[in-house]
């Protein structure tokens, strides 16, 4: 078999997990003692890819040869030696282990913009992000666009902010802008914390030059010359590939002194997170970098006025500023037309539980929850009945089946009492018990609230407990009035967002479940068969 | 220990850092933070050690207390909880006899933790056992790895 021979191995959270990199290994000793060496020679190239997605097949391998694509699902290092033997040498694709009808039907539904590198290029190489036309948009931005240009393309695009409150993006770069200041900064927060939610950390360690290009696109049209990127300390690969593409680019000279020789001057660090989900919150998150507790305080102003070490500071997730090369480069009309009237282009969700096909999707705003969860997850596992999506994490709720059709994006997931928020979608079957989801995601909070304002130190604790005896046979009548109550006053009273939204998952699922609520206290029932105190 | 401490000095000095980065320098160092090492910075830098330890506890990432020679981990995320990972961390602390409040083993063999998220939720229920990733683990085989482990480190200690 001669001709030009390609293979990417998965090294997304799932591959790594199960062990690409021994199946990178295997392919190296395979392709050198089959002798294929001498025949391909140095165009046969094998490296490690971000995460391609359907992570429920992993370890996914997509061999090229001659420009023919075959992805092989479900890899282990010793199916290897078949793949190269009968494949690469042969030209027979191996039967039964190429990818099927679901894989196909997992990705006809999706507009890869963000995650259009993840899985594709090297992510440790810059040369692979350049091939595919990376770092132009920041040399269009910063040759030949003025900051307002840039911000007038942003706004055209209506990108807003994903990492879930959807404040528009390109009105906070124009706030940013117009604030004059010897010193200002760019942040990027990429202090994913929301349990059931991998979206960040996939862009991070996939393509974390697009989250860096769109970083100095926003110091130039923010007038700034600082960046960091705040970071978990709990993803450490995310961490080192990020601090690889910082390294590549000064080399490069993307960051640094005049940069593009256009005398822009910016500089990008990473600070890592010591882990607190309360960072995510603007304020916390500044307080954190400037090496305190990360407590949050009351907004009299928004960052892009005072922010980091009271200078003004733009900050936007992972997600968002990943988008702005494409934006960029292709127009705010183009990523406009993605979308809804009011949200522009695309959002990256990780669509867990329940659901056949698990994984990383992209999908455009404005698409059906019934189109994710079945054309592209697949249905249900098992066969068994839908019961609710959950959206958001802790700050979100559920959505049960009647609203399955609604066009998902910030403004129809509010309506039914959910929140897009960063982009975790679990779905639910009728094993799942509401009661015990709301105790978990309360479980959660109260032990993340950092304890500065009453309600919110409070009131989650005691939501917690309410429903704590709930799940364990101790519930009362009047129980769910109390949690409507407490959840009423934390909405209104609380700090920060997190304790504002903390109520969200208890709210929702006593408005779409209070009968589950009722059953358990009343008749000492869990219908899921969760709770094992109860029948 | 005072050489590993000016190493972590000089580090924050040439990197505009503060105290979170020394904490963090510290932990990876020693995998916890020694009361020794706070009062030693504290002097350094004239910086109250409560100012120290209010950082130290506020961030899941510092231990004040030693951690145990294997690491447990279980993802506690909203999948691996649907999945059913609080079964499996109630399960690993009657395995260890871990009483409540407490993470470390007397002997110092086991500590358990617990992580909101790790990514990997295809794989539901997860845990990391000695930052390895098991994926779909049920109750029966974490306890099998848990006596494997605790054969190894008894034979390690004695001998």
């Amino acid at each position: 078999m001669k001709g030009d021979v390609k293979i990417k191995v998965c090294m997304g959270p799932s591959g790594i997990a199960l062990g690409g990199a021994e199946v990178i290994e295997a392919f190296k000793k395979e392709i050198n003692t089959a002798g294929i060496k001498a025949l391909v020679g140095d165009q046969c190239s094998l490296h490690k890819v971000g995460c391609r997605g359907l992570c429920t097949k992993d370890i996914l391998v997509e061999v090229t040869i001659n420009g023919k694509k075959t992805i092989y699902e479900n890899i282990k290092p010793d199916k290897v030696s078949k793949i190269v033997k009968e494949h690469i040498v042969k030209g027979n694709p191996v039967k039964g282990w190429t990818a099927g009808k679901e894989y196909h039907n997992f990705h006809n539904k999706q507009i890869r913009v963000v995650l259009s590198n993840c899985g594709e290029i090297d992510p440790e190489d810059i040369h692979s992000y350049t091939a595919v036309g990376g770092y132009e948009a920041a040399r269009k931005a910063l040759v030949s666009m003025s900051p307002e240009e840039i911000v007038e393309v942003v706004k055209g695009s209506k990108l807003r902010g994903r990492g879930g409150a959807g404040f528009p993006t390109g009105l906070k770069w124009e706030l940013g802008l117009k604030i004059k200041s010897d010193v200002k900064y760019v942040i990027c927060n990429g202090d994913e914390g929301d349990p059931g939610a991998f979206m960040d950390r996939a862009v991070m360690e996939g393509d974390p030059h697009s989250v860096i290009e769109g970083m100095i696109i926003c110091a130039k049209a923010t007038n700034s010359h600082q960046g960091y990127i705040y970071v978990r300390a709990e993803y450490p690969l995310s961490v080192k590939r990020l601090q690889t593409a910082i390294d590549q680019c000064y080399e490069k000279g993307f960051l640094g002194k005049n940069i593009f020789g256009t005398g822009f001057n910016f500089d990008l660090k990473i600070f890592q997170g010591a882990g607190a989900f309360v960072c995510g919150e603007a304020t916390a998150l500044a307080r954190s970098i400037e090496g305190k507790r990360g407590m949050p305080t009351p907004k009299m102003w928004r960052s892009a006025e005072r922010g980091l070490r009271d200078k003004p500071t733009v900050l936007n997730n992972v997600e968002t500023f990943a988008n702005v090369p494409k934006i960029i480069l292709k127009g705010a009309d183009w990523y406009s037309s993605l979308g809804t009237e009011r949200s522009g282009g695309t959002k990256v969700f990780s669509l867990t539980g329940k659901v056949k096909n698990s994984g990383l999707i992209e999908v455009p705003l404005g698409i059906s929850l019934r189109e994710i969860i079945y054309d592209i997850g697949g249905g249900i596992e098992g066969g068994r009945e839908f019961k609710a999506v959950q959206t958001g994490g802790p700050s979100g709720g559920v959505i049960p089946a009647e609203f399955l059709d609604i066009e998902v994006d910030y403004e129809s997931l509010a309506l039914v009492g959910s929140i897009m928020g960063s982009g975790g979608m679990v779905v639910l079957d009728e094993t799942d018990c509401m009661v015990d989801i709301s105790q978990f995601f309360l479980e959660f909070t109260q032990s993340e609230s950092c304890g500065k304002c009453i309600p919110c130190r409070i009131g989650t604790k005691r939501m917690f407990e309410i429903l704590e005896g709930i799940t364990s046979g101790r519930g009362r009548e009047g129980d769910i009035e109390l949690l409507e109550e407490l959840g009423h006053y934390l909405r209104t009273t609380s700090l920060c967002g997190l304790g504002m939204t903390a109520p969200n998952p208890v709210l929702s699922t006593i408005k779409y479940f209070r009968g589950e609520y009722e059953s358990h206290i009343k008749n000492k029932r869990c219908a899921a068969g969760v709770c094992s105190n109860l029948s | 220990m005072e050489e590993t401490l000016e190493k972590i000095l000089t580090n924050y000095q040439n990197n505009e850092g503060n105290i979170i980065t020394i904490l963090q320098d510290v932990e990876e160092t020693f995998g916890y933070i020694p009361e020794e090492a706070v009062n030693w910075f504290s002097k350094k830098l004239d910086i109250p050690a409560s100012r120290f330890y209010g950082v130290a506890t506020f961030y899941t990432q510092f231990n004040i207390e030693p951690k145990g020679k294997n690491v447990i981990t279980v993802c506690t995320g909203t999948t691996c909880h649907i999945k059913g990972a609080k079964k499996l961390l109630d399960g690993l602390r009657k395995q260890l006899n871990l009483l409540e409040g407490e993470d470390t083993t007397d002997d110092r063999k086991f500590t358990v933790d617990h992580v909101a998220c790790e990514g990997t939720c295809s794989m539901a229920p997860v845990v990391l056992i000695n930052k390895k990733v098991y994926g779909k683990i049920t109750a029966n085989k974490l306890s099998k790895e848990i006596e494997t482990l605790r054969r190894k480190t008894g034979g390690r200690s004695e001998g």
